[in-house]
């Protein structure tokens, strides 16, 4: 079972955030691997694990993103590979996919292709559906956990808004991975010191055989959103029934009963 | 036909109201606006597409289409949009919705602007607003290929106005991949205990760790376990901020801290790895306000907090504050709502 994992490098979530000439600063905020992917590693790990397997983690992005593949190999992943180009510097998600889709076939003999949720920077959750249409292979998104799994089938649970929906599917497939599946584990000290030692494999666009793909979503203009100008009113009385009595009056008189 | 499609997003047969704010939105852009509706005996959510704004409706029912699967969906709209052109189709931000867009635009070799909170049309194109981090700034996008596939941020766009007497002309089309062709099968399917739609809720009261601080209950005597008394106390807890919930007519939310300890599920999570909710109304109980909190709620019209840390961060973003134990103030605000609202 070959199994292909990407993460992605993205501030830390209490960074704060500014923006300058158009570009995203987060000051010396760490960077970190994105939360979301953590559960995909961990996913990707755990099915390697049962099925005699192999955990291959890719990720697209600068220099610095080698940080987040380290994360997965100090996890237990196998093999870690960085795509960088600097024409995919602007790639929208659509662009990303089709490089993702690219490095899973440049691997070769791929089962199962596993990413996160969403990444917390950009925020769109679009890489599962968008990667599985270029490869032409199944999407199962929001998984919570694998049911069965064997050479040609898996069979799995989806969290999904309404309830849970269990979907049998051909393999190859791609799976998103939600915060049910399982708390991921941490990396080991053995785990950190293979991992410091790797080596971090760098994959260009012309090695993938692509040229740029080109971005359909623009970005024109990136702002800090309007200040919240809140008027704070802290609610006292003698008793809970007195300030509950007044909270519920002004809560009211606000209209949004 | 051009104009403006609106994908309807529903559960078996069950419009998400966020898919009439779509329509109404779709409206708004000026054009001649078609619904799309997929599915099996769902032709009923046709009418309501009409209520609400949409011109046509074309209608995808057939027994491949009868459980929600991207492949099959997300090939039938490419196929309709390849045929008729449309400008831009619009979805509400669900998980389905999404996952459809993002197919359909790897179709097309088009674009997705997702969970966009304004849209407008500028010349040939759409500009949108898209929160990124976690809401902590804002992008302007825009789509250079069409069709431009949006999906909308619930409640971002208003509360849709029916209107009983429009109609309009329903168009069947078949689907586009015969079962056989199809990769996956759904096999089973289970509601969840206690589901709440917090995207669509007009009001949401949530708690935190402060829940586990329940003075007086002694939980049954099998429950032996320091931990399980605690979770079984908070649980306790949570049921008091549902009455709340209930008095209001609003869902329960959650803080991570809360679900992490398992007090409550994960899908009550409010947050950056939780839903992102935009209620009317938004009652944080012992929640302290962590900027990954915030960054779930922090859009909603009305926040009150109830914290007994004056000083924390929850109380800068709150309308209205009380300082003091969720325990006594929480019965009191039902009791005070019932009245109140007659309930
Ligand atoms: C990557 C990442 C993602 C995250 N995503 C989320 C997310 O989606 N959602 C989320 O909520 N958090 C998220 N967090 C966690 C977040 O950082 C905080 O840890 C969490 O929000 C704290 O929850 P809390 O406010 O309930 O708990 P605490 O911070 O422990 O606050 C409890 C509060 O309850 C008050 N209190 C205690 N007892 C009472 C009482 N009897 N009456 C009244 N008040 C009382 C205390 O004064 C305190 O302010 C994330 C963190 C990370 C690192």
């Amino acid at each position: 079972m070959k199994i292909a994992v990407f993460v992605k490098q993205v501030p830390d979530s209490a960074a704060k955030l500014s923006v300058e000439n158009g570009t995203v600063n987060w000051g010396d905020a760490p960077l970190v691997i994105n939360p979301w992917d953590e559960y995909a590693v961990e996913a990707a790990l755990q099915l390697a694990e049962k099925h005699n397997g192999e955990v291959a983690a890719i990720s697209l992005g600068a220099e610095d993103a080698k940080e987040a593949l380290k994360h997965a190999l100090a996890m237990g992943a196998n093999s870690a590979t960085l795509i960088s180009d600097p024409a995919l510097a602007t790639a929208d998600a659509a662009a990303a996919a089709k490089v993702f889709a690219a490095a899973v076939q440049k691997l070769g003999g791929v089962d199962l292709v596993i990413f996160g949720k969403q990444a917390i920077d950009s925020d769109t959750g679009l890489a599962a559906a968008m990667t599985a249409r270029v490869l032409g292979w199944p999407v199962l998104s929001l998984v919570a956990s694998i049911a069965a799994l064997d050479a040609g089938t898996i069979k799995l649970e989806r969290a999904i808004e309404e309830g849970r929906q269990v979907v049998e599917s051909k393999l190859p497939a791609v799976l998103s991975i939600v915060k049910d599946f399982a708390e991921p584990r941490y990396p080991s000290f053995m785990g950190i010191r293979k991992a410091s030692k790797a080596e971090v494999p760098l994959w260009s666009l012309a090695d993938l055989g692509l040229s740029a793909p080109e971005s359909k979503v623009r970005w024109s203009e990136i702002s800090a959103p309007p200040a919240r100008e809140v008027s704070s009113e802290m609610v006292t009385g003698a008793s809970a029934d007195e300030i509950a009595a007044k909270l519920a009056d002004l809560i009211i008189a606000e209209g949004v009963l | 036909m051009a104009g403006t499609w609106v994908y309807v997003d529903h559960f078996k047969g069950t419009a998400l109201p966020a898919s009439y704010e779509a329509i109404a939105a779709a409206k708004a852009l000026g054009s001649p606006v078609t619904a799309l509706i997929f599915g099996q005996g769902v032709d009923a959510l046709a009418q309501s597409a009409f209520h609400y704004g949409a011109d046509a409706v074309l209608l995808g029912e057939d027994a491949s289409l009868a459980d929600y699967r991207a492949e099959a969906y997300a090939s039938l709209l490419s196929k309709l949009a390849k045929e008729q052109q449309p400008d831009a189709v619009l979805f509400p931000t669900s998980s389905r919705a999404r996952e459809i867009a993002a197919m359909v635009a790897i179709d097309l070799d088009t674009g997705v602007l997702v969970d966009v909170t304004e849209i407008s049309q500028e010349g040939e194109g759409f500009v949108a607003t898209h929160p990124i981090y976690a809401g902590k700034l804002l992008s302007k996008v825009t789509v250079a290929a069409k069709p431009a596939l949006v999906t909308l941020r619930g409640r971002a766009f208003g509360k849709p106005v029916a209107d009983a007497s429009r109609s309009g002309t329903v168009t069947k089309v078949a689907a586009a991949v015969a079962e056989g062709d199809l990769q996956t099968k759904v096999v089973d399917y289970a509601t969840v205990e206690g589901r709440v739609s917090l995207a669509d809720a007009a009001v949401i009261v949530s708690g935190g760790r402060g829940v586990a601080n329940n003075p007086a209950l002694t939980p049954p005597a099998e429950i032996t376990d320091e931990k399980e008394k605690e979770i079984w106390r908070a649980q306790q807890g949570f049921s008091m901020i549902g009455e709340l919930a209930q008095a209001l007519n609003g869902a329960v939310g959650a803080s991570r801290a809360a679900v992490d300890a398992g007090y409550i599920p994960y899908a009550n999570q409010v947050g950056q790895t939780g839903k992102v909710v935009s209620p009317d109304l938004y009652i944080a109980l012992g929640i302290s306000g962590a900027i990954q909190h915030l960054a779930g709620m922090r859009t909603s019209k009305v926040i009150v907090a109830v914290n007994k840390d004056p000083d924390a961060p929850i109380f800068k973003l709150a309308r209205f504050g009380v300082v003091g134990d969720l325990y006594e103030i929480v019965p009191a605000l039902t009791k005070a709502f019932k009245e109140r609202l007659s309930k």
